[in-house]
């Protein structure tokens, strides 16, 4: 039977598609959603650091979600220098200031992860003495921004908070 | 191609099978009695060796997980226990880790001869297009295989490989945690990729069944390109091809041996012994030396997401390259041009694996650009353009008259 109008047949069968579509994404929902991060993944989200014996020019690295944060105390140079960059000319433009907390304009804290593929970028090294990532050239300044090389933004600042002055809580 | 079966059972018992399930009949069919070009060379060998190659690593794979622990607690230390402790353990395990290279040694060449005698080019596109299907699969389970004895090499591997996927807008990051399954490359990474590394090569063995039957629909390609006219072009594929298959085998087992037994970790790093610290990347992290070109190509480009489409697209152009490739004549044997291009890619690829293997920086990073450039440009410019203009030797009336008036040459 060829009829133009559609019967209660071809209702059917929409009907009866549409269902059995539903109930396989459903099914293969379970099979998809296993491979993400589980609550005991998720429950590892903060951990405190105590940053009294981090003296002006040191880095320290801690262990934040199984990837390391640096915790860097500038120095009054390293300040200095920063201060006089362009910051419109970064690739990821951002001011130092908007990158720390205020009254704690020297320590920096950052996820130690080059944002290129994930490499963990060596201290005190590459065009500007902040981070050079070993992997595929990236350079980075004291403030963890990006200047050259294929990363495309600057290291990441976690959520963090200051719990006293000699203590940082991150995540 | 295939023709009508000759295959007769010999006795009531193959009789009664045959009836049933012709399983007799297709080997003998596929493997026996199957024409092939009488001019085939060497270069035709390297299928059956990358069967063999296949059977070596599933083999030693499936001993190997008698022994190893899938753990990152204990990944590393099971492996060497392996090394160590497991009666010919170290032999198994070698076997494996440079079977994988022997692999890849085997199914670029395997390649290289598909480009430069033209076997891609109809009526063998789908044949090509499932070979290509085979080497990403292969890459895939090598890159994972990689990662089980989670060493420094393996740890820092995993995560550079796994954050290129980051370079997709918006969804990257999403899909970087998903493969994870957490915020970095974990326990959960390492058991995921275990079961895949198990699971991809039995993938490949099936796509290796869909490409012998293509191969066996339209004929293998030969050295002159030219297809098969008469009988009189072909010998049956037993005895001839079965032993010079073997004899190829053997030779290359002759070099898989000389890697084993006395050089086994040449083709490794140093690296990759020590356990993997998620802390410290090592100075100088380079993949497995059967990716280098493709490292290279992801290096040169100064951009994320255009390294990352650049080293994908390496590959993806070898899915259209037989509606690249605008010439009528198959074998390069008669096209004096693209011969000349077919070596001077050679060279780009090695060029560009020598270039992978050294620091991002200075005049590497502009040597792999022009290379990188060049290698695309082989395949999206020159390959359509010689098409056109080159004129081709001429091309013999068949195979047979080929070799005939070789012959009459000597």
């Amino acid at each position: 039977m060829d009829t133009a109008e559609p019967s209660r047949r071809d209702f059917l069968y929409i009907a009866t598609g549409a269902v059995a579509a539903v109930g396989a994404a459903a099914a293969v929902w379970p099979f998809v959603d296993q491979m993400n991060p589980d609550a005991s993944a998720l429950a590892m989200a903060s951990t405190e650091v105590d940053i009294s014996a981090v003296t002006p020019g040191q880095t320290i690295t801690v262990k934040w979600r199984g990837k390391p944060v640096f915790v860097r105390n500038r120095t009054k140079e390293e300040m200095d220098k920063l201060a006089a960059m362009d910051v419109k000319a970064l690739k990821d433009p951002q001011s130092d200031a908007d990158r720390v907390k205020k009254g704690h304009e020297s320590i920096l804290v950052v996820v130690g992860v080059c944002t290129h593929l994930g490499c963990v970028p060596l201290g005190n090294a590459g065009d500007h003495k902040g981070w050079f990532c070993p992997c595929h050239g990236s350079h980075y300044d004291a403030s963890g921004r990006i200047h050259a090389g294929p990363a495309p933004l600057n290291l990441p600042v976690p959520p963090y908070e200051f719990v006293s002055d000699k203590v940082v809580k991150i995540g | 191609m295939s023709g009508h079966s000759t295959y007769t059972p010999s006795n009531g018992f193959t009789r009664w099978i045959d009836e049933r399930l012709p399983i007799i009949r297709l080997s003998y069919d596929s493997f026996v009695a199957y024409p092939t070009p009488r001019n085939l060379n060497y270069w035709w060998t390297f299928g059956g060796i990358l069967s063999m190659m296949l059977m070596v690593q599933l083999l030693t794979g499936i001993v190997l997980v008698m022994h190893y622990t899938p753990n990152t607690l204990m990944a590393f230390t099971s492996v060497e226990h392996i090394m160590r402790d497991v009666n010919w353990g170290w032999l198994i395990r070698y076997m494996h880790a440079n079977g994988a290279s022997m692999f890849f040694i085997a199914v670029y060449i395997h390649i290289l001869r598909g480009l430069y005698y033209g076997s891609y080019k109809a009526p063998r596109e789908i044949l090509w297009i499932l070979g290509v299907v085979i080497f990403l699969l292969m890459m895939a389970t090598a890159f994972m295989g990689y990662v089980l004895p989670w060493g420094q090499m393996s740890f820092w591997g995993a995560t550079v490989i796994t954050n290129l996927f980051s370079a997709i807008p918006v969804i990257g990051d999403p899909i970087v945690i998903w493969l994870w399954g957490g915020f970095s490359v974990d326990n959960p990474t390492l058991n995921r990729f275990f079961s895949l590394h198990y699971l991809l090569p039995f993938v490949i063995v099936g796509v290796v069944a869909l490409h012998v039957w293509a191969l066996h629909v339209v004929g293998q390609n030969n050295p002159t390109g030219v297809e098969i006219k008469s009988e009189q072009d072909t010998v049956p594929f037993t005895p001839y091809a079965t032993l010079k298959d073997a004899f190829g085998m053997s030779a290359f087992l002759v070099v898989f041996c000389w890697f084993l037994f006395y050089t086994p970790n040449y083709m490794g790093h140093p690296d990759n012994y020590i356990p993997a610290n998620p802390m410290v990347t090592p100075a100088h992290i380079v993949p497995e030396w059967y990716f280098l070109p493709f490292y290279a190509i992801l290096r040169s480009i100064p951009d994320k997401l255009g390294g990352v489409i650049a080293m994908f697209g390496s590959i993806a152009v070898l899915f259209v390259l037989p509606w690249l490739d605008t010439s009528k004549v198959k074998s390069n044997a008669y096209r004096p041009l693209m011969k000349q291009f077919f070596w001077i890619l050679v060279i780009c690829g090695l060029g560009l694996g020598y270039l992978g293997s050294q620091p991002a920086e200075g005049g590497y990073v502009i040597a792999s650009r022009i290379l990188t450039a060049w290698y695309f440009l082989h395949f999206l410019v020159i390959t359509p353009v010689l098409g056109l203009v080159e004129k081709p030797k001429p091309v013999p009336e068949s195979i047979t008259a080929a070799v005939l008036a070789k012959n009459a040459a000597h």
